[in-house]
């Protein structure tokens, strides 16, 4: 089974970067920042969450520090796994 | 009044109040007066002359802020590019505009490089931040450096009068090239009068903008802001709906700006638990705001009144509906902004009457003077008025009114397309689609979307033997269009459909897309 950061990496890829997995932000790199994702990217994202990972993202999880990076993903998705056991 | 006495005066009356929040830095009216002196005679220092246009390349930053105003204090005329203009399209608005001084950041300033060289008027660049290495025989200054080593206090000596240009604005333009829609100080001053008139603005005021500073719906809330002496906080965006509404809470924000995408992503949220007494109004205008948005924003936010707008570039804005209006007549764009007229006219240019759909034509202080050297897109936008030499604005969109006076969109004469508040040019979509090998015909719509208002669809044909995938075609618009132009849908089909006159049939195409 590939992993969540291989999951979340395709999904940029495909969806924001059709394609183009040279320009991948690092996995630290600000979305924000890097421009690579805007108010709709955001919602999109969070839409392939709940439908991979069987999760519910709260509006209050909206929130950069969840979301805006590879390596923020994977750490909120890990959290939201584990709370639900 | 010049529009940067909106600055000088509201120094003059409140110091010490924050005037500006941006970047998680508090900036007074009195220490962006200062910063707006020293910028102005740095560019002069730099040779900067009257008339001289400044490029603003930045996102919504302090830094943004203060080389605007600088370059109107230095005599000059500024134009904010959106930060998410790729090479090509910039390099293209800086030669068209004959920009003198480009003033970007690092990473934005190495992307451009190498387009850069081609650009002949350019004489000097301005970055925020570290600079790099300079460009081939043209200055790089630190903006920093630029302020620390102006010499003398307050502004240098002017010669500007209200008549004078004070900006350009690009939009897209049905031809495909954008085009620079030349503001005066007299335009802007009285637009930025009559909205803070009917939206009742005062010092107390706080006005949050996520909007670019390239779009003027977002510029004004600056200068608006600074007109009555409120205070504006300046976001890089809208990607996070939790951010925005803290904002609103930590701010304690009074007005809120937005385009219908934003009250669409905003009502995914579950708003009756987010509690915003300050809140006093949230605006609305780019695109027609859905009755929906309308009714839920209002139950979510008792307290806040809701102001339905219409308007252009061209002359700014057109027209509001009083929120007392809202439930008699939520689908109507109102009435004339306060010192406007706006009427109804049929082929021949007269005056129709309420309920005939005609193009609506504006006049006012506020109207443009023209695109910047193009006459004759000037010529088919303004036409004469009633007063020997005034020129009036056809809107090129089409509208009706009711028995009140007031007013109705009913349609654009041409195919421009708005996705989430922006204007895109089909043409200018089409002519990069063009520029890819293995491309043979390229047809670009908007098609209707519940968050973005409609979203662009590529219909395209290959030429034999071209291998190109949906994939490729967007990859390709991506490294050369502003984020919000690059096609969500690519459709490759065997042909295209014609009219009896052998043109694509765009009709048929978007119907087409409206059909399961």
């Amino acid at each position: 089974m590939a992993s969540i950061e291989q999951d979340i990496r395709g999904f940029v890829v495909e969806n924001f970067l059709f394609g183009d997995a040279q320009s991948l932000p690092a996995p630290d790199e600000s979305f924000l920042a890097s421009g690579l994702i805007d108010s709709t990217g955001v919602l999109e994202l969070v839409s392939f969450l709940e439908r991979q990972y069987g999760i519910t993202v709260e509006d209050e999880e909206l929130i950069p520090d969840n979301l805006d990076s590879i390596e923020r993903l994977v750490r909120f998705v890990e959290r939201k796994r584990a709370a639900r056991g | 009044m010049l529009v940067d006495d909106f600055l000088a005066r509201s120094a003059e009356r409140f110091p010490e109040k924050v005037a500006l929040v941006a970047d998680g830095r508090r900036l007074t009216y009195a220490e962006l007066d200062l910063a707006a002196d020293r910028f102005a005679r740095g560019l002069r220092a730099r040779g900067l002359e009257r008339g001289d246009r400044v490029a603003v390349y930045l996102e919504n930053t302090p830094e943004a802020v203060v080389a605007l105003f600088g370059a109107l204090r230095a005599d000059g005329v500024f134009m904010v590019i959106n930060p998410t203009t790729k090479p090509d399209k910039l390099a293209f608005i800086l030669d068209d505009a004959e920009a003198r001084v480009l003033v970007t950041d690092g990473p934005k300033l190495e992307a451009a490089r190498e387009r850069l060289a081609s650009v002949p008027g350019l004489s000097a660049v301005v970055v925020t931040g570290p600079v790099g290495s300079s460009l081939d025989g043209l200055p790089v200054t630190s903006f920093e450096e630029l302020i620390e080593s102006a010499q003398g206090r307050g502004s240098p000596v002017r010669r500007s009068i209200d008549i004078d240009l004070a900006a350009l604005i690009y939009t897209s333009g049905s031809t495909g090239s954008p085009k620079g829609v030349m503001m005066t100080h007299l335009n802007i001053v009285t637009a930025a009068r009559s909205i803070t008139t009917y939206l009742r603005n005062t010092p107390d005021d706080v006005i949050l903008n996520v909007l670019p500073l390239s779009f003027d719906y977002g510029l004004y809330q600056v200068l608006m802001a600074f007109l009555v002496g409120a205070t504006v906080v300046l976001e890089r965006g809208f990607a996070y709906p939790r951010v925005l509404i803290q904002r609103l809470i930590d701010e304690r924000v009074t007005g809120l700006p937005i385009v219908p995408t934003i009250s669409a992503i905003l009502l995914k949220m579950d708003l009756g638990r987010y509690h915003l007494p300050a809140l006093r109004y949230i605006t609305n205008t780019a695109a027609a705001w859905p009755t929906r948005h309308i009714l839920e924003l209002r139950r979510a936010f008792p307290q806040a009144e809701l102001f339905s707008m219409y308007g252009l570039t061209e002359c700014k804005r057109v027209s509001y509906l009083p929120p007392s209006e809202l439930d008699t007549r939520p689908d109507s764009v109102g009435i004339p902004i306060p010192n406007t007229e706006a009427y109804v006219v049929d082929e021949a240019g007269s005056r129709v009457p309420p309920g005939t759909v005609g193009e609506l034509v504006v006049r006012g202080a506020h109207v443009m003077k023209g695109y910047w050297r193009r006459p004759a897109e000037t010529e088919a936008a303004l036409a004469p008025g009633p007063l020997p030499g005034e020129r009036v604005l056809r809107t090129g969109d089409l509208f009706r009114t009711d028995a009140d006076g007031y007013l109705y969109f009913v349609g654009r004469k041409d195919d421009i397309i708005k996705t989430r508040g922006e204007k895109v040019s089909p043409r200018e979509v089409e002519n990069v689609l063009h520029d890819l090998d293995g491309i043979s015909e390229a047809a670009v719509i908007g098609v209707p979307d519940p968050v973005l208002g409609e979203r662009i669809k590529a219909v395209v044909t290959l030429k034999d033997g071209a291998r190109l995938t949906e994939r490729d075609i967007q990859r390709h618009c991506r490294a050369r269009l502003e984020d919000f132009m690059v096609p969500q849908v690519i459709e490759i089909r065997e042909s295209l459909p014609r009219t009896s006159t052998g043109k694509v049939d765009k009709r048929e195409l978007r119907a087409a897309a409206g059909r399961p």
